[in-house]
C-alpha cells in the first residue's frame, strides 16, 4: 500500500464497464428472476423449508449474520465519540455506512421471508406482542436503522451543501451514538434470546441461559473485525478516494480494534467456556456436534484472538487483517451453529435441512445490492474523506 | 457522558423491556407468565386421549377433514399403507394417527393421534410477535390469520411441532394447526375428532373432570396404563390430555420437556437484567482495552509534537519541552498544545532578543 493521497478524492470519476458492475449486473438479473419466482410459486418454489425447519439460510445468514456483522457500526461510533478515540474517527463513516446498509438489508431479505411482507410493521404499529423476544428484536431494528440512517445524513448532506440541517445532526451524534449502543444492546442479545423458547430442540452445547450474552459479546469483536476487513477491501478499491486523514487514520484502527476484538474474544471463549462447566456439558465434548463445538471454539475464537495479539505485538498488519477474514468466518460459523446445527439436533440426518441454491442466490443477490448501493454511496459522498469545508468539524 | 453515566444507561434500557405480558385471548385476560395464578384454567374444556382404545381407524382425521374443509388428503383415509411411515401434522392435516407398534400397517395395537396441545401456556402464543395466536379462556389457541405476518416463530418455537406452514402458497399463505374447533366450542359442543370416533377413544370435558377421569382410570386398571397423565404438567400443561400402555416416548411423546411453560424461557432474557449484569465484566474489558490504546495514542501524539518541536525550533527547545511534559503525565491533548505554544513563544523570545544584541 503506497503512503501518496490524493489531495481532491472528491474529482474521482470511475468507469461504467468494470468487471465488478458486469458481474453485479448478472447477478441481479439472477435474483430478479428469483424473485419473480418467490413471489409467484410461494417459499416452496426457490427454498428448501419445511415444516420442522421453518428458518433457512435466509435467517442464519441474512438476518443472524448480516446483524452481527453490522455491528461494527455501534462499536465504531462508540470508541470514537463515546470512549473518546478521535483516531478512529477516519473509520467511523464507512463503519456507520456499513451497518446501515446492513441493516437496510436484513429489513429487504425479511421481505422474501415472512409470508406477508406488506405487514412487516403490524408488531410495531397494529398489535405488539411483547411476550416475544422476536418483538423486541423487531422494535430494536426498526428504531436503530433509523438512528442508523440519522448517522449517516451528514455526508450526503454535505455533498448536497444543505449546511444547516447537516450541523443539526451532527449535533445530535453523541445521543444517537449512545442510543445506538443501547439498541444494539438489545438486539444483538436479544437475537440469541430468540432461541431460549425452544430449549427442548436445541443441542445443549449451544443452548445456554447466556445465549444472549453470547450473542452481544460476539458481535462486538465481530463488528471489531467486520471494520477491519472493510477497510482492507476499501484501501485495495478505494484507495484514490481516501484523504491523508483517512488513511493516516487506518492502522491506528487497524491495530486498536484488533487489540479491543482480542481482550473481547479471550472473555468470550471464558464466558463459553464456564457454559459448559455450569452445565456440565463436557460428556457431549467427545460426540460429532463436540467436535463441531471444539473447531467453533478453538479455530474461530482462541486461535484468532490469538493471532489478533502476535499481530498487535509484532505490528503485523496483513497478519492482522487475515485473522479478521478468520474472525469473520467464524461468527458465521457460530450463528449457523445455533440456528441450523444445534436446531433440531435430534432429527435424523434425512430430514435435516440443506439451504436449495435457489435460496443461497437471493442471498447472494442481496449482498450483492449492498454492494452496489456501497460503492454508489461510497463514490458519490464523503464517506473516506472530509470535504475541506467541513474538515474536523465532527 | 463519561463511561459510568453511559453503562447506567444502557442498564435502564435494558430494564424498560419485560417479559410478562398476557396471551390469553377474551374478555377477561390474564397474565401469561402467570397462568398459576388461575390453576391452569380448570374450568376451560379439555380432551382426554387414550391409546388403549384407540384402533386406527383416522375417522377422526376425516371428520376434522370434513369439518375444516380441509384438502382432499393425498393418501386415501381407508388406506393401510399411510402407516408405513411417522407423519406430523402438515397445511392438509390439522390431527393424524401414527402407529408405534412392529405389526403390520393398520392392524397394530398401538396408536397416537397427534394435534395441537392447545398448551395452557403456549409456546406459539408466547413467541409471536404481533400476537397472531392467543390462548381463549376456554382452552383453546386460536390464530387469527389477519394480523400474521408469516415469521413463523410461532413454528421454531413450539415443542411440540405442531404448526404448520402453506409454504406453497405464494400470497398470504397461512400457519395451519388445530383449532379445537373452536366454533363449535362456542355452542359447548365437542371437536369432531372427538364426535365421530367409533370406540370413544377421547373423552370431552372441563379440565378438571379430564384429570379426574385420566386418574380413575388408571387407579382402576393400573396394569393396562403407565402412571402417567400425559399434558398435566408437560410444559405448564396442556388442555389435551393422553393415557398410554406404554411409557410415552414409545408413542412418540417426549417425557424431557419439563414443567416449564415456555415464557418463562424467554421472560429472564426479556427482563434484562441478567444480560446486563453478566455483560458488564466484559464490556468493561473491553473499554478498559480501548481506553489503554487512548492513552497509548495520545503518549505517542505528544511524542510527535516534540520531535516536530525540535525539527522546527531547535534542539534546545525541544528539549526544554519534553522535559516538561515528561513531568506532568497525564497532560490531555489541550494542556499539550498549551506547551507547545509557550515553549515556541519562549523560543521565539528568545530568538529576538538574541537579535537584538
Ligand atoms: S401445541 Fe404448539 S401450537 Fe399447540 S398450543 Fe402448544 S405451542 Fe401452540
Ligand atoms: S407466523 Fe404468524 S402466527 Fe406465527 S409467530 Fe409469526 S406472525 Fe405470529
Ligand atoms: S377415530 Fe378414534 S379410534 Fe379412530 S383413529 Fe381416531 S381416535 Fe383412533
Amino acid at each position: 500500500m503506497t503512503n501518496q493521497h490524493n489531495e481532491h478524492p472528491w474529482e474521482v470519476k470511475s468507469p461504467w464497464i468494470t468487471p465488478f458492475n458486469v458481474v453485479a449486473a448478472l447477478i441481479v438479473l439472477v435474483g430478479i428472476y428469483l424473485t419473480y419466482l418467490r413471489f409467484t410459486g410461494g417459499l416452496a418454489a426457490v427454498t428448501n423449508l419445511d415444516d420442522n425447519y421453518p428458518w433457512g439460510i435466509w435467517i442464519s445468514f441474512d438476518l443472524l449474520c448480516g446483524v452481527a456483522l453490522a455491528a461494527g457500526g455501534y462499536t465504531t461510533a462508540a470508541a470514537c465519540y463515546v470512549f473518546g478515540i478521535k483516531k478512529y474517527h477516519a473509520a467511523v463513516r464507512p463503519a456507520v455506512l456499513t451497518a446501515f446498509l446492513g441493516y437496510a438489508l436484513v429489513v429487504f431479505a425479511l421481505h422474501y421471508d415472512v409470508g406477508q411482507p406488506w405487514r412487516l410493521a403490524y408488531p410495531i404499529f397494529v398489535q405488539q406482542g411483547t411476550t416475544s423476544v422476536l418483538f423486541e428484536v423487531g422494535l430494536c431494528v426498526f428504531l436503530y436503522v433509523t438512528v442508523l440512517f440519522l448517522e449517516f445524513l451528514p455526508a450526503p448532506l454535505e455533498r448536497l451543501g444543505i449546511k444547516r440541517v447537516r450541523n443539526i445532526m451532527i449535533k445530535l451524534t453523541l445521543v444517537l451514538t449512545v442510543f445506538g449502543v443501547i439498541l444494539s444492546t438489545m438486539h444483538q442479545s436479544s437475537l440469541g434470546a430468540l432461541y431460549l423458547i425452544l430449549p427442548s430442540k436445541m443441542h445443549p452445547l449451544w443452548y445456554s441461559t447466556h445465549l444472549p450474552i453470547y450473542f452481544f459479546v460476539s458481535s462486538m469483536f465481530a463488528g471489531l473485525s467486520m471494520v477491519i476487513f472493510e477497510s482492507t477491501l476499501s484501501h485495495r478499491w478505494y484507495h484514490n478516494r481516501m484523504d491523508k486523514s483517512h488513511l493516516e487514520g487506518t492502522p491506528h484502527v487497524t491495530f486498536g480494534f484488533a487489540k479491543a476484538a482480542a481482550w473481547i474474544m479471550a472473555g468470550y471463549f471464558f464466558i463459553k467456556f464456564f457454559g459448559v462447566v455450569l452445565n456440565n456439558n463436557w460428556a457431549y465434548l467427545n460426540t460429532f456436534y463436540g467436535m463441531i463445538f471444539s473447531i467453533e471454539m478453538l479455530g474461530f475464537v482462541a486461535l484468532p484472538a490469538f493471532l489478533y495479539i502476535k499481530g498487535v505485538k509484532t505490528r503485523n498488519i496483513k497478519l492482522i487483517r487475515w485473522t479478521a477474514v478468520l474472525t469473520v468466518f467464524g461468527i458465521i460459523f457460530n450463528r449457523f451453529n445455533v440456528s441450523l446445527v444445534a436446531y433440531n439436533y435430534h432429527l435424523p440426518s434425512e430430514m435435516k435441512y440443506f439451504p436449495a441454491l435457489a435460496e443461497i442466490g437471493v442471498t447472494i443477490f442481496v449482498i450483492t445490492i449492498g454492494l452496489i448501493v456501497f460503492k454508489f454511496i461510497a463514490t458519490r459522498t464523503p464517506i473516506f474523506y472530509e470535504l475541506p469545508e467541513y474538515k474536523g468539524s465532527h | 457522558m463519561n463511561r459510568r453515566k453511559f453503562l447506567g444507561a444502557i442498564g435502564a434500557a435494558g430494564l424498560t423491556i419485560t417479559g410478562a405480558g398476557k396471551v390469553l385471548a377474551g374478555e377477561k385476560p390474564v397474565m401469561g407468565a402467570a397462568v398459576k395464578d388461575v390453576e391452569g384454567l380448570p374450568d376451560s374444556y379439555a380432551v382426554l386421549f387414550d391409546s388403549n382404545i384407540c384402533i386406527g381407524c383416522r375417522q377422526c382425521e376425516m371428520g376434522c377433514q370434513q369439518e375444516n374443509q380441509l384438502p382432499e388428503p393425498d393418501v386415501d383415509f381407508h388406506d393401510p399403507r399411510i402407516f408405513e411411515q411417522t407423519r406430523r401434522t402438515d397445511w392438509k392435516t390439522y390431527t393424524l394417527i401414527n402407529q408405534y407398534d412392529d405389526e403390520a400397517p393398520g392392524v397394530g395395537w398401538l396408536y397416537r393421534k397427534t394435534q395441537c396441545m392447545h398448551c395452557l401456556e403456549p409456546a406459539c402464543a408466547h413467541s409471536c410477535f404481533v400476537k397472531a395466536f392467543s390462548k381463549r379462556q376456554d382452552g383453546a389457541v386460536v390464530y387469527d390469520r389477519k394480523v400474521c405476518v408469516g415469521c413463523r416463530y410461532c413454528m421454531m418455537a413450539c415443542p411440540f411441532n405442531i404448526p404448520a406452514y402453506e409454504y406453497h402458497i405464494a400470497l398470504d399463505p397461512l400457519v395451519t394447526k388445530c383449532t379445537f374447533c373452536e366454533h363449535r366450542l362456542l355452542d359447548g359442543r365437542e371437536p369432531a375428532c372427538v364426535e365421530v370416533c367409533p370406540v370413544r377413544a377421547m373423552e370431552f370435558g372441563t379440565r378438571t373432570e379430564m384429570l379426574n377421569l385420566a386418574r380413575r382410570r388408571i387407579l382402576d386398571n393400573p396394569d393396562m396404563y403407565v402412571d402417567h397423565i400425559y399434558g398435566e404438567h408437560e410444559m405448564g400443561g396442556t388442555n389435551w390430555l393422553y393415557l398410554s400402555p406404554v411409557p410415552f416416548p414409545e408413542i412418540g411423546m417426549r417425557m424431557d420437556l419439563g414443567t416449564t411453560p415456555a415464557g418463562n424461557y424467554t421472560s429472564g432474557a426479556l427482563g434484562g437484567v441478567p444480560i446486563i449484569t453478566a455483560f458488564w465484566p466484559v464490556l468493561l474489558v473491553g473499554a478498559y482495552a480501548i481506553a489503554r490504546r487512548k492513552d497509548k495514542i495520545a503518549r505517542e501524539e505528544r511524542d510527535q509534537y516534540v520531535s516536530r518541536m525540535i525539527a522546527q525550533a531547535g534542539p534546545e527547545v525541544g528539549r526544554k519541552l519534553a522535559e516538561r511534559l515528561s513531568k506532568a503525565q497525564e497532560l490531555d491533548q489541550a494542556a499539550i498544545e498549551e506547551e507547545v505554544r509557550k515553549a515556541l513563544a519562549e523560543a521565539a523570545a528568545k530568538t529576538e532578543s538574541e537579535e537584538a544584541h
